[in-house]
């Protein structure tokens, strides 16, 4: 490096610029805070919902799946499952869950497994509460299609 | 080695490294389950194996990072360590609370790990990465603050290096960080934006600093050139990570509720993030070439210059390769995000651990000019072993993710495959993905018996 560089210039690049960019980290969350009521439709997490989520960190569920693209790639996207596998249509994904969880382990050699979690029906609602609110939430139209 | 204390680093990088065979044979596991899915159900699901594998990783990091400190830190401030008790006592503690975990995850199912451990007092559980019981995540932050205090009270009362400042800094926001942890929320949305400052703020901010404090401890011991020069670099590469990462953190608000404007901050500050780990490369080689003696332990000096590479390789290039918008909007939550993370944790992290234990392991066992020549011509096979099928495993990963983004995302919906049979589609690439994975574990394997080899050779350092 150029000599008329020295270190103090170096280091207070390292201060200055870490601590402004901290700044302004700060500035913008800040403000995505108070944007995301419009985004996220917080006034609609239920009881129900808060329950679902509390459903779906008990049984490590994001160690197969992913929720809007972050958690495992093992087992399919769940941020839109609302969309394709209930058609939208809220009783139809609370029935399809509960059958689905139902049926788990599926018996068929050599296809990825998904444990049987022994959920009540109660408790399969809630997580179908928590997946739909998930469903809603406005992220910049993420996937780029139904399947995930 | 200048100061006795320093011993305490020893049974850090040796357990670190034992984790380490542990992280390996899970990644084996969940590797043969990609290719069959039933394998080793319902013993160990895939969930399993997974909380496993990469909590192992955390946690043998740390262990590397903490001998590191407890061994350069002395050393650098001119005096003994603050506390060796204190360490080692922080030692077992850690060690209990790491085997007494993973233990949890494969002896009972998840959720009653979450039952018997009181979960409910504190919900903290469930979330990727951050799956330990919250009785584990007070333990490690106490296990952080005898840490960071050992180590503070150690710099304080010794000489002040840049190398100490930078390396005191990262681990005092890796301690600060962590907090982030104990913060869920029902809303997923605010879970997963402070979920990233113990993640992204970790592994593309902090840990940067102490990868940086390591690898110019390192070359200065290795090359004997100048501590100004080194400090410089060591100033620049960090400045720019820090500056390129912290608002690079946008790259994850681009798809989880954020708004449209972290878009083009998060791609304009992420392109970046390559740039300070292209200077550390440039940094280690300059340092290299101008080197003022030969040490004799030359793969030490193999290893911080491959750690340099690969990171430069994993971070940097498979990183930038993703972080667009328009590109990450196809390509996020694919198997290419699985290829970066393997490059980027095994290039930047594990690569700087064993470099600090490569270097320092043979000075605690009383060889201060490195380890015997048979040793040091096993360790560097098991480098090339260890780095190329490490490259072999994210290039079979980069090509199942294409697949997938050709395969599930592009197409519009209904000609588009499912998730399902896209995976089994992919099943070749896995193949190969598991084959560079054993050849993985016989490097590994190669780079531990590098430990017990050449005991009859004449000393290097006779």
């Amino acid at each position: 490096m150029a000599e008329q560089f020295t270190k103090s210039m170096a280091r207070n690049i390292y201060y200055g610029g870490g601590f402004f960019f901290f700044l302004l980290l700060i500035g913008l969350t800040v403000d995505t805070m108070l944007d995301l009521p419009k985004r996220d439709h917080r006034e609609n997490i239920t009881i129900a919902v808060a329950q679902g989520k509390k459903h779906w960190e008990d049984n490590n569920c994001i160690g197969c799946h992913s929720l809007l693209g972050e958690g495992a790639y093992f087992a399919p996207e769940l941020g839109n499952v609302f969309q394709r596998r209930g058609g939208g249509d809220e009783e139809t994904f609370k029935q399809f869950l509960i059958s689905w969880m139902g049926v788990q382990p599926l018996p068929i050699p050599g296809r990825r497994k998904m444990p049987q979690f022994h959920l009540s029906k109660q408790e399969i609602n809630e997580l179908a509460e928590f997946l739909i609110w998930t469903s809603r939430i406005n992220n910049n139209d993420w996937p780029p299609n139904i399947e995930g | 080695m200048k100061y006795t204390s320093q011993q305490v680093a020893k049974p850090y990088f040796v357990f670190a490294l034992i984790l380490f065979v542990g992280q390996i044979l899970f990644g084996l596991a969940m590797g043969a389950q990609y290719i069959s899915g039933d394998f080793l159900f319902p013993y160990i699901p895939f969930n399993v194996a997974r909380m496993v594998h990469t909590n192992l990783l955390i946690v043998w990091l740390l262990f590397g990072f903490m001998g590191a400190a407890y061994y350069l830190v002395p050393e650098e401030s001119n005096t003994e360590l603050h506390s060796p008790l204190l360490a080692r006592i922080s030692f077992w503690v850690f060690a209990a609370a790491g085997v007494a975990t993973i233990l949890g995850y494969l002896l009972v199912p998840y959720s009653r790990l979450a039952e018997i451990t009181y979960n409910d007092l504190l919900p903290t559980m469930g979330r990727e990465f951050l799956e330990q019981p919250t009785i584990t995540k007070i333990g490690i932050v106490i296990v952080c603050l005898a840490f960071v205090y050992n180590i503070g009270m150690t710099i304080l009362k010794g000489r002040k290096t840049v190398i100490n400042m930078v390396l005191i800094t990262g681990l005092i926001g890796l301690a600060v960080f962590f907090l982030f942890s104990f913060y869920n929320p029902s809303n997923l949305v605010l879970d997963k934006y402070f979920w990233w400052w113990v993640v992204h703020l970790w592994v593309e901010g902090v840990w940067e600093l102490i990868l940086g404090a390591i690898l110019a401890f390192v070359l200065i011991k290795v090359t004997g050139v100048d501590r100004e020069v080194i400090e410089k670099w060591l100033y620049v590469v960090i400045a720019l990570a820090l500056i390129s990462g912290l608002i690079g953190m946008g790259h994850h608000y681009y798809w989880i509720g954020p708004g449209k404007y972290w878009l083009w901050m998060g791609s304009i500050f992420s392109a970046l993030e390559p740039v300070p780990f292209f200077m550390m490369v440039m940094f280690a080689f300059k340092v290299v070439k101008q080197r003022r003696h030969e040490h004799k332990n030359q793969v030490a000096t193999l290893w911080a210059l491959g750690t340099a590479v690969m990171a430069f390789l994993g971070a940097g290039i498979w990183g930038f390769i993703h972080t667009l918008a328009p590109v990450n909007y196809y390509t996020h939550g694919s198997q290419l995000t699985a290829a970066h993370g393997h490059l980027a944790f095994f290039g930047a992290y594990a690569m700087i651990v064993m470099t600090i234990i490569s270097y320092a392991m043979p000075i605690l066992r009383g060889r201060p000019q490195g380890n015997p020549r048979t040793a040091q011509r096993l360790e560097k096979f098991a480098f090339w072993t260890m780095c190329i099928s490490m490259i072999g495993i994210t290039l079979a990963l980069t090509a199942a993710g294409a697949g997938q983004i050709a395969l599930q995302r592009l197409p519009e919906a209904g000609k588009a495959l499912s998730f399902m049979n896209t995976q089994e589609k992919l099943i070749p690439f896995y193949w190969v993905r598991e084959v560079f994975g054993l050849v993985f574990f016989v490097g590994l394997i190669a780079y531990l018996s590098s430990f017990f080899v050449g005991k009859t050779d004449k000393l290097a350092n006779a």
